[in-house]
């Protein structure tokens, strides 16, 4: 672990200089890829924030640390509009599809965002779209018990298309305000399950156009989250990230390469294994979160 | 977005081969792309800096090759190197002297331990053993469903006294199931536990409280190939919270390049005994470190033309 908070070490050693060594910038390089932001956006970043130290002769570590959580909190484009598109049609569910690779927390975040929105009063039903892993209809099932939410399944290893076309069929005849379908996890390097999802996309869709696709990431995610942002956006056009798992010690930052190269904004992020533990995304608390280290 | 590592030190060193030793300015260049190449698949930053010391070392005795071009001749020893420490040649799965044996498997959440507990029980079972499953997961919704799914697919028995969801003390199923285990003439039990994360002092006591009721041959600490950086944050806090004695690499059948292998075993030194490399039960291999090695690296074809040399 990293005792020491990043920039902490130099915090000491550099405010009694003037500049900052190159040590220094190595120091704030290394706390970025540690926090797997990766490689090319660290140095695009670090480059940037020099250029701008330089400019502006920053000569505090304090300092150099706000102007690193500005660029950082830049790059994650802090204007976008983070809101999910939940709000009912004309006489039809807005449909949120949750998708994602095995084991990231859609099945948990659906029912977190289900919990959210029946909270707000609304109405919401599940459709349990993961008919292949073992028990994955019954654990959505349970979510829907407990925050309150009507669950659609269909049969063990059937069609995840169908089920995902009732599951809209049915929240269209109950009048309900979002559906929230839960698909199987499928690794993006996967063609067959990833063509099964974009099916699944297109037959909901006969209902009218999905309202959100919702990409849960895995905050431990390391380099494979850009390409899993990346695939996962060319097969069902994914409109926001979930970052789950954010209360561990894992920083999360590879969302920071998602934002700068998809342009998909995090809008959520995952803070426990609870019905209430899912919060908005605030770019500048997770950058700080980022840049602080070990809390 | 970047060339293959092979391209890139190629490019360094030109035309260098059989001119005597590598000068510190190609061994400095070659450290840093293959820092890069460490970093890009994952491998934790602390990881990468012993053992990009540990290369400059071996680097600066090495004898350009006649066979081989420079460039070859640094990926040979970084691939040595990393074999070495991925684990040489593995080892077996540790069996009592007297049955039961026990295996826990731990990890954090999401990791695959309960579809492992499944490829265990199968793989287990088609060698003649007669594995028992315990489901000491009581908290995640419907996590004792999936290990009764799993344990039917594999046509294995399930110790599931406990309902779950919240429901039930996994300590006591866990000490309880060594009893039910003899009593039904079971010579393996696994136990399936929660995922946790590892700065959860409460849920790492309980781990802590399962392993000490079970007395297990094995405690199997089950990671997801795609994790990044805080592979060695965890990794240490399963070492530290309840002690491991294998790895399992879950995941494998994806493209993550899977340098979390090499900082966990760095971490805790202990081997990497299997690789989950699916959703079925049959996606089950023993590890192997050498392909691992490849792979992180992406080396591919470059090594059999180097091996072959
Ligand atoms: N600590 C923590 N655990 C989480 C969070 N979100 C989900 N989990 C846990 O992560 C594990 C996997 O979550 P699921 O919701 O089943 O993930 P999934 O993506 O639906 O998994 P598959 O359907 O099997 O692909 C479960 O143990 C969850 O309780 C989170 O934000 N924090
Ligand atoms: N592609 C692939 N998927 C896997 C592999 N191992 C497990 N999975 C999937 O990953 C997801 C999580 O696996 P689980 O076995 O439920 O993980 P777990 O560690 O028991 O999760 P929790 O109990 O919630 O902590 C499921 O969708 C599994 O089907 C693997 O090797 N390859
Ligand atoms: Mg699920
Ligand atoms: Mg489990």
């Amino acid at each position: 672990a990293r005792s020491q908070s990043v920039l902490g070490r130099g915090l000491l050693s550099v405010l009694s200089r003037d500049h900052l060594e190159e040590e220094d910038w190595e120091e704030i390089e290394e706390s970025l890829i540690s926090a797997d932001v990766g490689i090319e956006a660290t140095q695009v970043i670090v480059e940037r924030l020099r250029e701008r130290v330089r400019i502006l002769g920053t000569r505090t570590v304090a300092e150099v640390r706000e102007q690193l959580i500005e660029e950082l909190v830049e790059a994650l484009e802090p204007g976008l509009d983070r809101s999910l598109k939940t709000a009912s049609h004309e006489g039809r569910p807005a449909v949120v599809l949750v998708v994602g690779v095995n084991g990231a927390g859609k099945t948990t975040t659906c029912g977190k965002i289900g919990r959210v929105l029946i909270g707000d009063g609304g109405t919401v039903l599940f459709g349990a779209a993961d008919t292949f892993r073992a028990a994955a209809a019954d654990q959505i099932q349970t979510w829907g018990e407990r925050v309150g939410a009507e669950t659609v399944r269909g049969p063990e290893g059937g069609d995840p298309a169908s089920v995902a076309f009732d599951a809209v069929k049915r929240g269209i005849d109950t009048g309900v305000d979002t559906v929230l379908i839960d698909t199987a996890g499928r690794l993006q390097n996967k063609v067959g399950l990833m063509d099964e999802l974009g099916k699944v996309k297109r037959v909901v869709e006969k209902h009218g156009p999905v309202d959100e696709t919702l990409l849960v990431l895995d905050a431990t995610t390391g380099q494979n989250g850009l390409e899993q942002a990346r695939v996962f956006t060319e097969v069902v056009d994914v409109t926001g990230v979930v970052l789950t798992k954010l209360d561990g010690t894992a920083k999360g930052g590879i969302v920071i390469a998602v934002q700068r190269k998809l342009g998909i904004p995090v809008k959520l992020v995952g803070l426990g294994e609870g019905p209430d533990d899912l919060a908005p995304f605030e770019p500048k608390a997770f950058v700080e979160a980022l840049v602080d280290g070990d809390a | 977005m970047f060339d293959t590592l092979s391209d890139r030190l190629s490019g360094i060193f030109g035309k260098l081969r059989g001119k005597g030793k590598l000068t510190d300015a190609d061994i400095d260049a070659t450290a840093r792309e293959i820092r890069l190449a460490l970093l890009e698949a994952d491998v934790a930053l602390p990881v990468v800096k012993a053992f990009i010391a540990s290369l400059r070392e071996r680097a600066r005795g090495a004898e350009v090759s006649q066979a081989l071009n420079p460039a070859q001749q640094i990926i040979k020893i970084v691939n040595e190197e990393l074999i070495q420490i991925l684990g040489g040649e593995g080892r077996r799965l540790q069996f009592a002297k007297q049955p039961p044996t026990v295996i826990m498997l731990a990890g954090l959440q999401g990791s695959g331990k309960t579809t492992l507990a499944g490829k265990l029980s199968r793989w287990l079972k088609n060698q003649g053993h007669q594995p028992l499953l315990v489901a000491c997961d009581l908290q995640r919704p419907n996590a004792v469903n999936q290990l009764q799914v799993l344990a039917q697919r594999a046509g294995v028995d399930v110790y599931a006294p406990q309902p779950g969801n919240g429901v039930g003390d996994p300590v006591q199923v866990a000490r309880d199931s060594i009893e039910h285990a003899k009593r039904t003439a079971k010579d393996i039990v696994i136990v399936d536990t929660a995922g946790r994360l590892g700065i959860d002092a409460e849920m790492m006591q309980q781990a802590a409280d399962i392993r000490a009721a079970v007395d297990p041959d094995e405690v199997i600490f089950v990671i997801d190939a795609m994790v990044g950086q805080d592979a060695v944050r965890t990794a240490e806090a399963f070492r530290d919270g309840v002690g491991i004695t294998g790895v399992v690499l879950s995941k494998l059948d994806g493209d993550a390049r899977g340098g979390a292998a090499l900082s966990v075993r760095h971490v805790t030194g202990q081997p990497i005994l299997f690789a989950s490399t699916g959703e079925k039960l049959e996606d089950f291999d023993v590890f192997h470190p050498d392909r691992m090695a490849g792979r992180i690296l992406d080396m591919g074809d470059l090594l059999t033309l180097i091996e072959q040399a």
